[in-house]
């Protein structure tokens, strides 16, 4: 009896999946999929590499002082960094003076001890990075009706996170002739920029690295486009997951112990068990 | 039955071979112990303050407003501390109690720093059980040696906030501090 | 109960004679992982992740407790909560990458742990109970993950949140208000976020307790075994200490090498990044997915894209989802082959293979975008799926000429011409 239920039951579910795919099969066939601009001519990220890449990666503090320098230059004109705090940047290499001086070079919104109202202040160690704009409806005013998203964990918000950054960074680009003729409805539309590594190809950002020297850096490294991209990618490694390095190296000597007590535990798994095993030769 | 004689209780067999059996089963053993005992760590170590709590456990105040005689209520690692502009009278009150009788011996000198014996900086717990005492306000009964009094369970401190009276064992807690100009006194 | 030749607790110090008397926990330990409990000998590696299963239950638990230490159920903050327990909470990246990469490990051994039970017959008498408490924990387990997921409250927990629940208003009359119900609201907001992580603090203790008569009714045949034969004497068993607990060991050793390998150096590679966005509900993210463990079936759900007759594609797909694992609790009573193991079944071997095919290509069509050709890919594949365990096994059952089967448990171990040598020593 059951069975006979549970092949009914089983003709019910195959059917109704048949009939499905006889339904999909056939639109399918008579109204194929339209290809869109973005299938053909979407790129992935560029291949690039940073200092914290691979299984023995660590930051190069002196990049990342670099990408700091770039975000707050250019970046943090119009994207925050607000799970990120002034006494965090010590990681980068900075002592307590220098992060006292950062932090104070940013106005952060306060309160007057006095009277109460709201009123900007220099930023202490403790404070997180400012935003830009005082809400979301502010934002979107002030830039073309999209929201620069915030920038702490971007990185990890995106596939391929650090080398998205920086090909979207360097990717600006017109428009290709070949994509305007097969796709003439597919101009970008004025306001938005074209980027190829962009998902839907039209970007609401200009394009924030124009000019080699755009940023001067102390350290005598050349600021070219390139270099600014790669750095400020590299810092937003690191501000996506500062413990990033300390994984890496705990991971090891993790990973050397329970090696050594596995092989340990098989070892007396084999002696355990060597009487019941040796019968069967 | 012979089988399982043997079978069940290796450690019964006789030579080396066994020896060694047995020291590879405990160093499984110990390994995993280790591994077990290491994960406490993490564990333990993850109740303790995190590094955003830890980064706040300094307070810079602004002392210029406090005129001799008044007292502010500032935080410092989420707890309140007491800033007093002690008077002169307060000052000599304090400094003619016989250390002797107190139960937590400490002049006033002690417990300020040189210079600027006026500047009375404490925390603002009871020794005894944690209360805030009442004092600093304006207004607040200082209790009957005109320092600070905690209503919880009475305990009395004088002007160098002192305890003289009532269940608390210690003087109130004197936070490491510095004076980083005249005005500005920067705490932790 | 156990079989004659188990052995017999006997307490020598006098303290644990008088706990015998007062409280026999002792007892109980012994005979359930100790030298009590005799468990056949023949046991291959397929056989540890019950054992492994039950650490993973382990991990997600204590790291579980203490994420819930630092992590906030307010749909204002729990975001930033997380990050929080990442960046400043000593060691809390290591904890929140553990638990979710736990998640992760607990469901792959789970399901190699269910796939095993598939081909070794593990579900048919006299452990069908095992079996229906199995699923159970499966079902629960579900639950479970699905409401930590929403926790993080990132694009993917919220939207996860919403298409989950979606799935109640298929039911035709009280489907709407049902889902309101689920929500305590018209979309995922606070008030889902609270009861999901109190309910994700709940079940995995209810696991637990079903995990408890999960062994208990596991102990009363006694474990089964690759070769489907039921034990028959003393030299067909070893006790499970120190045999088996010595195997268990060592391979969760490996397997906590392969899980830290994981979590200290890919801890996001089964992650999605879309969760690193804080939950909008003005935008849903281009291409949802729930964790992976669902795609086999979220790819069923999403097979069924037209009306079948008057039932809507959408209730369809939602019956069929459920179905998909409901169908596991009629298996003792679908395959009606008295030859347990698959190893001795080859028509059933050749469909096992085909099903775990199928599911892998589920899987892979539940992860990738719902667009052609992956649903009609899935289309056929749920085909199998549903013939498989409603049609095939049934009719295979009753047809098939099993192998013959080995004697016993040690002929099988030993070979029948050492069975013989041996004889004479007993």
């Amino acid at each position: 009896m059951i069975r006979i239920i549970s092949i009914l039951v089983g003709l019910f579910f195959t059917l109704g999946l048949a009939w499905s795919f006889g339904n999909g099969a056939y639109t399918a066939i008579t109204e194929p999929a339209p290809v869109t601009a973005e299938h053909e001519f979407h790129l992935v990220p560029k291949e690039v590499h940073f200092a914290s890449d691979g299984p023995f990666g660590k930051f190069d503090r002196q990049q990342l002082q670099r990408g700091f320098q770039v975000y707050k230059e250019v970046c943090s004109a119009c994207h925050s960094l607000r799970l990120v705090a002034f006494r965090d940047l010590a990681a980068l290499g900075y002592n307590e003076a220098e992060v006292k001086a950062i932090a104070k070079g940013f106005q952060v919104p306060g309160i007057d001890p006095n009277t109460g109202e709201a009123n900007m202040r220099p930023g202490l160690p403790t404070d997180y990075f400012p935003k830009p704009f005082a809400n979301d409806v502010a934002a979107r005013a002030a830039n073309n009706n999209a929201i620069p998203p915030d920038l702490s964990l971007i990185t990890k918000a995106r596939h391929d996170g650090g080398p998205y950054v920086y090909s979207l960074l360097t990717g600006f680009q017109a428009q290709p002739a070949e994509l305007l003729k097969e796709f003439p409805d597919a101009k970008t539309p004025n306001g938005l920029h074209y980027n190829p590594y962009f998902a839907n190809l039209n970007l609401a950002m200009a394009p924030p690295l124009t000019a080699d020297g755009q940023v001067q850096y102390g350290d005598g490294t050349k600021s070219t486009v390139d270099q600014m991209a790669k750095d400020v990618s590299a810092f937003l490694i690191w501000t996506a997951e500062p413990k990033l390095e300390k994984r890496k190296q705990t991971g090891w000597p993790v990973l050397g112990f329970l090696l050594f007590a596995t092989v340990l535990g098989y070892m007396s798994y084999r002696s355990i068990w060597a009487e019941k095993k040796k019968k069967k030769a | 039955m012979a089988e399982e004689a043997i079978t069940d209780a290796p450690e019964l067999a006789t030579g080396d071979g066994v020896r060694r059996r047995d020291f590879i089963n405990l160093a499984a053993v110990s390994a995993a112990g280790v591994a077990g005992v290491s994960l406490l760590v993490p564990l333990i170590s993850q109740m303790a303050p995190s590094a955003d709590v830890l980064a706040e456990s300094s307070t810079e105040v602004d002392i210029s407003a406090i005129q001799p005689g008044q007292a502010i209520k500032s935080i410092f690692r989420k707890q309140p501390v007491f800033i007093r502009n002690l008077t002169p009278k307060e000052i000599a009150e304090a400094n003619a109690v016989p250390i002797s009788s107190l139960r937590d011996p400490q002049t006033l000198a002690e417990r300020t720093k040189e210079g600027k014996e006026n500047w009375l900086i404490t925390m603002g717990v009871c020794t005894h059980l944690g209360c805030v005492p009442l004092g600093a306000g304006e207004g607040e009964i200082k209790g009957e040696f005109g320092g600070y009094f905690c209503p919880c369970h009475g305990s009395a401190y004088d002007t160098a906030a002192r305890i003289r009276k009532g269940p608390a064992p210690k003087n109130l807690e004197v936070p490491t501090y510095e004076f980083t100009s005249d005005t500005v006194v920067k705490i932790g | 109960m156990s079989f004659p030749w188990a052995h017999e607790y006997t307490p020598s110090h006098p303290f644990m004679k008088w706990m015998d008397e007062k409280l026999p926990l002792p007892r109980l330990v012994y005979n359930s992982v100790g030298s009590g409990y005799p468990v056949p000998r023949n046991l291959n590696y397929f056989w540890n992740f019950g054992f492994l299963a039950l650490a993973c239950l382990g991990i997600q638990i204590v790291t579980g407790v203490i994420l819930a230490m630092h992590y906030a159920a307010n749909a204002g903050v729990a975001f930033d909560s997380v990050e929080h327990i990442m960046r400043d909470v000593n060691w809390g990246w290591m904890l929140r990458y553990a638990h979710a990469n736990g998640a992760s490990a607990f469901f792959v051994v789970i399901y190699i742990h269910i796939f095993r039970g598939f081909f070794y017959g593990s579900y048919k008498a006299p452990r069908e109970m095992v079996w229906l408490l199995g699923v159970v924990i499966f079902l629960l387990m579900m639950a479970t993950a699905f409401m930590g997921y929403v926790l993080p409250w990132g694009q993917m927990s919220f939207w996860g949140a919403k298409v989950i629940t979606g799935l109640f208003s298929a039911i035709p009359l009280v489907g709407e208000p049902l889902q309101q119900w689920l929500l305590g609201g018209f979309a995922p907001d606070n008030a889902s976020l609270n009861r999901f992580f109190s309910l994700h603090y709940l079940l995995p203790f209810v696991i637990v307790g079903v995990v408890v008569l999960h062994i208990w009714a596991l102990h009363i045949p006694g474990s089964s075994n690759p070769t489907g034969v039921e034990v028959k004497s003393e030299s067909d068993t070893v006790p499970f200490y120190p045999y088996y607990i010595a195997k268990d060991g060592w391979a969760m050793g490996l397997f906590a090498f392969l899980y830290c390998a994981m979590l200290f150096f890919f801890p996001n590679a089964l992650g999605h990044p879309d969760n690193y966005v804080p939950a909008n509900p003005m935008s849903t993210p281009a291409h949802i997915v729930p964790e992976w463990y669902f795609w086999p079936f979220y790819a069923i759900l999403r097979a069924f894209t037209s009306d079948f007759f008057f039932i809507p594609a959408k209730l369809m797909g939602v019956l069929a989802m459920f179905s998909a694992i409901l169908v596991w609790f009629f298996l003792p009573w679908l395959d009606r082959s008295p030859v347990r193991s698959g190893s001795y079944r080859p028509a059933f071997k050749k469909f096992f293979i085909i099903l775990l095919i199928d599911v892998l290509i589920l899987g892979y069509c539940g992860g990738a975008p719902a667009a052609e050709p992956y649903v009609m890919i899935s289309q056929i594949a749920a085909i199998y799926y549903f013939a498989h365990f409603l049609i095939i096994l049934p009719i295979v059952s009753s047809i098939e000429r099993p192998d013959p089967l080995p004697f016993s448990i040690t002929e099988a171990v030993l070979g029948s011409d050492e069975q013989a040598a041996l004889a004479p020593a007993e």
